[in-house]
């Protein structure tokens, strides 16, 4: 079952509190940002999907340049609880189906580009194939898609990040930690759930990552001194 | 709050709605809402406690509880930190806090005055 798991509760209640704590940041370049800016800088109209959590920085960065944006937060979403299914075997897996059918439900060749950030990392095994399929289709024939993966297993402990765009290569790294919510469910009784925010699954190298999105026209990669190996690939 | 049809209407925590809701004055809703909300050239805010299903057409909205449906607003939406919005954004102006929840589109229509 996947690690990533947070014992969220069901019910169509309300968030009581905020949902993420405030977390120390830090700021790093980004070459496949860098690259990312120049054609966003030029171009009108954009439509761009941004897969990490809800960033008011990044809205406000693609609004105040007439572009589109859409938020989807695809890490939160996989860890709704209705996801859990047994396998033939009988083991406890997501339903990509279930998960595909409620999350980046787009028409095709929608997006000019995807900011899937650090997502394949720490989305749960069977997700990742599916979504990276279904991130193909929405995006459009020569549209760009972001992506970061860890260079070197940095153990399970590995922070997740949010990422804000602050400038034209520069990315300020917020991380997720402990995550509280409170809410009221069906009979009115308050339940709290705690998580300790999401793991790093697993480490993809260059053959992997090329495996992964073979479908796409090109590939670029940029390695960072800080061992997170940045992927620009177009489809 | 002002409100230009002259008060302020107030749904509770303990109201349930299902249907076509409409007005001329600002509306606050803290109420369980499914359906349509159409507050043309006013302002809509839905509570800490609010849980809304429906498009909304208003002039201005916050949102500090649940919403699920599209954002029609004419001036501006502000999701405050506790807001959870499921659904597409149409507005002039928007102002999204941190921790705030969004899963949709965000479109700002500008208005040329020339």
């Amino acid at each position: 079952m996947s690690q990533n798991l947070m014992k969220l509760f069901r019910g169509s209640s309300v968030p009581e509190t905020a949902p993420a704590e405030a977390s120390s940041k830090l700021t790093r370049r980004s070459s496949g940002l860098g690259e990312l800016w120049r054609q966003w800088e030029t171009a009108e109209n954009l439509c761009v999907l941004d897969l990490g959590s809800t960033s008011p920085t990044n809205i406000r960065h693609f609004t105040e340049r007439g572009h589109k944006i859409y938020s989807e937060d695809l890490l939160t979403a996989s860890t709704d609880p209705s996801l859990l299914t047994k396998d033939e075997n009988g083991t406890t897996i997501l339903d990509s189906r279930k998960f595909l059918a409620e999350n980046l439900v787009y028409p095709a060749a929608r997006f000019d580009a995807i900011l899937c950030w650090n997502l394949a990392d720490y989305l749960d095994e069977g997700l990742v194939k599916p979504v990276v399929g279904r991130l193909w289709s929405v995006l459009k024939p020569g549209g760009m898609l972001l992506a970061f993966f860890h260079t070197r297993d940095a153990g399970p402990d590995a922070p997740c990040h949010r990422f804000h765009i602050v400038g034209p290569d520069i990315l300020e790294m917020q991380k997720i930690e402990l995550r509280r919510e409170t809410r009221r469910g069906p009979t009115g009784a308050v339940h709290t759930a705690v998580s300790h925010g999401f793991q790093l699954q697993r480490v993809f190298n260059n053959r992997h990552i090329e495996t992964l999105f073979r479908d796409f026209a090109s590939i670029k990669f940029f390695l960072a001194r800080d061992s997170i190996r940045e992927v620009l690939v177009v489809r | 709050m002002g409100a230009s049809g002259g008060g302020l209407a107030q749904i509770g925590k303990s109201v349930v709605i299902k249907g076509e809701l409409s007005g001329s004055e600002d509306l606050y809703l803290d109420g369980l809402v499914e359906g349509t909300i159409a507050l043309k050239g006013n302002s809509l805010t839905v509570g800490p406690n609010g849980q809304v299903k429906a498009s909304i057409d208003a002039k201005g909205v916050v949102v500090q509880g649940k919403l699920e449906g599209n954002i029609q607003a004419s001036d501006r939406v502000e999701l405050r930190k506790s807001a959870s919005v499921t659904g597409d954004i149409a507005t002039q102006r928007i102002s999204i806090e941190e921790g705030a929840f969004l899963k949709g589109k965000v479109d700002i229509h500008r208005t040329d005055s020339k």
